[in-house]
């Protein structure tokens, strides 16, 4: 939820102020705005808002969700408003310097202590739960792959079904069909959109030139069919994360994807496409940038947390690996216990003695239904542990990610920082220079630099709340998620058995009445 | 030392060690018995104690023992088959070399990787191996002795003077491994064994019991090489698959200790699960060894065995007819006769010679057979029922947990 900035003030006033700023203007631009904005009504932002916040509350949240100026919104937050007169009125939203250009780091530190971030977070969960009105009640289905078109321009089309019981959706079922570039799409804007700011977009399903190309060229065999199945699967996956997110629930992109009929080409999914390859361009200067700063982290939340998500990264890549080994190895027991069935049905065949021969028959019978068994439990092992994984592992790089946002903003906050200092040392020169409008010049740009350090500031402070909320949403996502497919796979792993010990107890008579 | 009780039970048990792989039904008595009571492993050899204890007057004492190596073995097996005295029998496969490379090779990598891995991964594995190592020793010991309890078993074969020479004498044989020489003589003399194989049995055979077991052996020959080496395939993946759920208990056990939320004490619980789970699945593919694939491969070499006997009496068969023919000939000329006579007498004798005991011999080798795989089939069964429900108690009790927990 981006519930962090000041509320604005109460009452209606705050949101026309708001819906004024239509178009164009950032996200962040418009709530300074209103910050700035001489609005009689608005309380001082005092350091400690405790009651501010509490009357504040509701139309705080309002301002929060939409970033979208055409307020597809409207009714959701009247529903919001409706619900959250509950709300904790300790639910800080977050620093309330703003205005004042002494940053509030000082004032930031010692409320950030580590009680306080907890019991921030804590409320700010039950927070969302409050919110949204309904609880989050949504079912997404990828269904019926269907190969559209022909040669090298085909493609893939599957079914996305959504039932939901939830009102922002105009019905209670939707089906549209959508191909893979879609997805890539959605997922690029939602990308550009929340990223930077600290938000845990999902990474789409990866593309594969060599499985898509298989399925184009109509190679109708079992490889491209488990191709196909792990895609579907994925894009589910994908989606089902999406929309688990709040926020990005109500995005209009993530609202006309899973509604509207007709859906743009996005063409900048390709990856040779001009778009393409400025992101390429882009994520190597990221890369560069990234070694070059170095941050002053005065939150040890971040370090520790930083530093266990690379632990988590490392070992799920690890474990990632180990059971994608496992999966291969039981498909070739499957096939080598099959073709030993095989040999085994072949040797009763041959052999004259009629009990004996009629035992390993049996035990021929056994062996395939073993064998069946084990594609089973490698389909399990894939579908339910090592796509689990690998999906982590993907996040894992989204979290990274948006912890390196925070570093750039940090960084530009720091570089603008540096320039304002500069200025005013040259300013202070200049006025004993006597050139006066060299003076206007240089203290106009001072106070240009000066509001730049704020925004600088509160884009800082912004994303350091934003991601904690994230990875505390992640987090409970994540240890759900896990509990969750362990329980689902050793059962998978318990009906292996169970079956295993039904076969054998079957043969076990026979091979004794071998007489 | 304490044979069977019951004269159809399995190959000489003794006091030590080593639990043994049965793939033959003996019948074993007070008057001979032979086993194998001590192995050493040294560099590139394993050195086998023969224990003997006997009644028979033919030893200097009731109780002695020898030590031999694997070279003396196939000395004793290859003096059988050259001799023409015993070419009615099924001689004994002999036992295979004993091969410790792959396993020493898998110990070398796992040495030269010792950097690349935790401290408790490279010991687990470094375990590992070395209960392979054993496994693959006590095997090797267990056909060794198996080849010896079969001779002394054999009412012939116990009594035959080299055997007799390979448990007393106990100085070193001096027996060399073949050289260069006689090792392409004996691949030529197969070659032309199998030439001439085909041609035996290409020949129909008066008799209908030979003639089936001709057909039959041939086919049930085939057929078990097939299956032989299709189990071993399919055990081998078995154990690479255990061997990946130790990799995954392992990292598991890492993300718990370094999980800082709830879910680390699932990862802990589930990779201690994986921990006993992957020593079950281990101890699967290694019975599946020695119950199936173990059987498989001897009976795939005593089916050979029975094939030789086969042919052996093909090239006595077929002797006798040009012998036949020879005399024939001779009394059509009026020439050499009585010559021809001896000649076609003796091969005669020799044919029925043969033929009289390759009956009796593929009888028991069927008798044995039979027996063999259902001890082995039925053991197969108990023991993975008895690991499933390891499997499943172990599985049930820590879902049970965990679903606790939440």
């Amino acid at each position: 939820m981006a519930a962090e900035m000041e509320p604005p003030p109460l009452g209606d006033a705050g949101q026309t102020d708001f819906r004024e700023i239509e178009d164009g203007e950032g996200f962040f631009v418009s709530t300074v705005t209103i910050l700035e904005s001489p609005e009689p009504s608005s309380p001082d932002p005092p350091s400690m808002p405790a009651e501010g916040i509490s009357t504040n509350g509701p139309k705080q949240e309002d301002i929060s969700l939409d970033d979208d100026p055409e307020d597809l919104f409207a009714e959701a937050t009247e529903e919001v408003s409706l619900d959250s007169p509950e709300r904790e009125p300790i639910l800080s939203d977050g620093p309330s310097p703003a205005i004042t250009p002494v940053t509030p780091t000082a004032m930031l530190t010692p409320r950030m202590g580590l009680g306080t971030a907890e019991m921030f977070e804590r409320s700010l969960d039950e927070l969302e739960e409050d919110e949204s009105g309904d609880t989050f009640d949504m079912h997404i289905a990828v269904s019926d792959p269907e190969k559209v078109g022909d040669g090298m321009n085909a493609y893939m089309g599957y079914k996305v079904t959504t039932k939901t019981s939830m009102t922002i959706f105009s019905k209670n079922e939707t089906t549209v069909r959508r191909r893979f570039s879609d997805f890539l799409g959605l997922h690029s804007k939602l990308a550009s959109r929340y990223l930077h700011i600290g938000y845990i977009v999902p990474p789409a399903p990866e593309k594969s030139i060599v499985g898509m190309t298989k399925v184009k060229v109509g190679k109708e065999d079992l490889s491209s069919a488990e191709f196909v199945e792990k895609r579907r699967s994925a894009l589910e996956r994908y989606l089902m994360r999406t929309v688990k997110h709040p926020i990005l629930l109500k995005d209009p992109d993530v609202m006309m994807f899973l509604e509207s009929s007709e859906l743009p080409r996005a063409v900048s999914t390709q990856a040779l496409s001009g778009a393409g390859i400025l992101r390429m361009v882009n994520k190597a200067a990221d890369a560069v940038n990234k070694m070059t700063i170095k941050m002053n982290e005065s939150d040890a939340w971040f370090e520790e947390k930083h530093q266990q998500f690379e632990n988590l990264d490392l070992q799920l890549r690890k474990l990632h690996a180990s059971v994608e080994c496992l999966v291969c190895h039981r498909k070739e027991l499957s096939v080598n216990t099959a073709s030993f069935a095989k040999s085994a049905a072949m040797l009763g065949n041959s052999e004259d003695h009629t009990a004996l021969s009629r035992a390993l028959s049996q035990l021929a019978e056994v062996e395939e239904k073993i064998d069946q068994l084990h594609q089973d439990q490698a389909y399990a092992d894939f579908y339910l542990f090592s796509e689990l994984l690998g999906d982590y592992v993907r996040l894992i790089t989204a979290v990274k990610g948006v912890f390196d946002h925070r570093m750039k903003t940090w960084s530009k906050w720091q570089d603008t920082q540096l320039l304002l200092q500069k200025k005013r040392e040259a300013e202070s020169k200049l006025q004993f220079a006597n050139k006066p409008d060299k003076l206007q010049q240089a203290q106009d740009e001072i106070k240009e630099l000066e509001g730049k350090v704020q925004q600088g500031e509160k884009d800082f402070e912004l994303i350091s709340k934003t991601i904690r909320k994230e990875v505390s949403r992640f987090e409970k996502e994540r240890v759900k998620d896990f509990k969750v497919v362990i329980i689902k796979y050793l059962e998978s792993l318990v009906q292996t058995q169970q079956q295993l010990i039904k076969y054998w107890e079957a043969f076990l008579p026979e091979a004794k009445a071998i007489a | 030392m304490e044979g069977e009780p019951s004269p159809r039970s399995g190959a000489c048990f003794h006091q030590g060690s080593f639990p043994r792989a049965v793939n033959v039904d003996l019948q074993t008595d007070a008057t001979l018995q032979v086993d194998i009571s001590d192995a050493l492993s040294e560099r590139d050899k394993v050195k086998f104690t023969v224990h003997t204890k006997s009644t028979l007057p033919n030893f200097k004492q009731n109780e002695f023992s020898v030590v031999r190596q694997h070279e003396e073995f196939i000395w004793l097996h290859d003096s059988f088959v050259e001799n023409e005295e015993y070419a009615g029998y099924i001689i004994p496969p002999a036992p295979p070399r004993p091969d410790f490379d792959a396993s020493r090779e898998k110990l070398q990598k796992l040495g030269e990787g010792e950097g690349s891995m935790t401290k408790e991964e490279f010991t687990k594995m470094k375990q590992e191996l070395e209960a392979e190592y054993l496994a693959i020793f006590k095997k090797t010991v267990a056909m060794h002795e198996v080849f010896l309890c079969r001779v002394a078993a054999h009412p012939v074969l116990r009594k035959d003077m080299n055997f007799h020479v390979f448990l007393e004498y106990n100085q070193d044989l001096s027996v060399r491994g073949k050289n260069k020489r006689e090792k392409m003589e004996d691949f030529f003399k197969n070659v032309v064994k199998s030439a001439d194989g085909v041609l035996v049995a290409g020949v129909k055979d008066v008799d209908d019991f030979f003639e089936h077991e001709k057909t039959f052996l041939l086919e049930y020959h085939n057929r078990v090489k097939d299956a032989s080496s299709k189990s071993d395939r399919m055990i081998r993946s078995h154990k690479s698959a255990a061997d990946d759920i130790n990799r995954i208990a392992s990292t598991l056990y890492t993300l718990g200790t370094q999980d800082s939320t709830d879910v680390c004490k699932f990862f802990l619980k589930v990779s201690e699960l994986f921990e006993k789970t992957r020593k079950i699945e281990a101890r699967v593919a290694a019975d599946e060894d020695l119950k199936l694939a173990d059987l498989l491969k001897y009976y795939l070499r005593e089916s050979q065995a029975a094939k030789d006997l086969l042919y052996r009496r093909g090239r006595a068969l077929v002797d006798y007819e040009n012998a036949n023919k020879a005399l024939d000939k001779a009394r059509a000329k009026n020439k050499d006769v009585l010559q021809a006579e001896t000649s076609q007498q003796v091969c005669c004798q020799k044919f029925e010679k043969i033929s009289e005991s390759a009956k009796q011999e593929l009888i028991d080798f069927k008798t044995r057979r039979v027996a063999a795989f259902r001890k082995n089939l039925v053991e197969l069964a108990e023991l993975e029922l008895k690991h499933a429900k390891g499997n499943l108690q172990l599985l049930q009790s820590c879902v049970g947990v965990l679903k606790g927990d939440t």
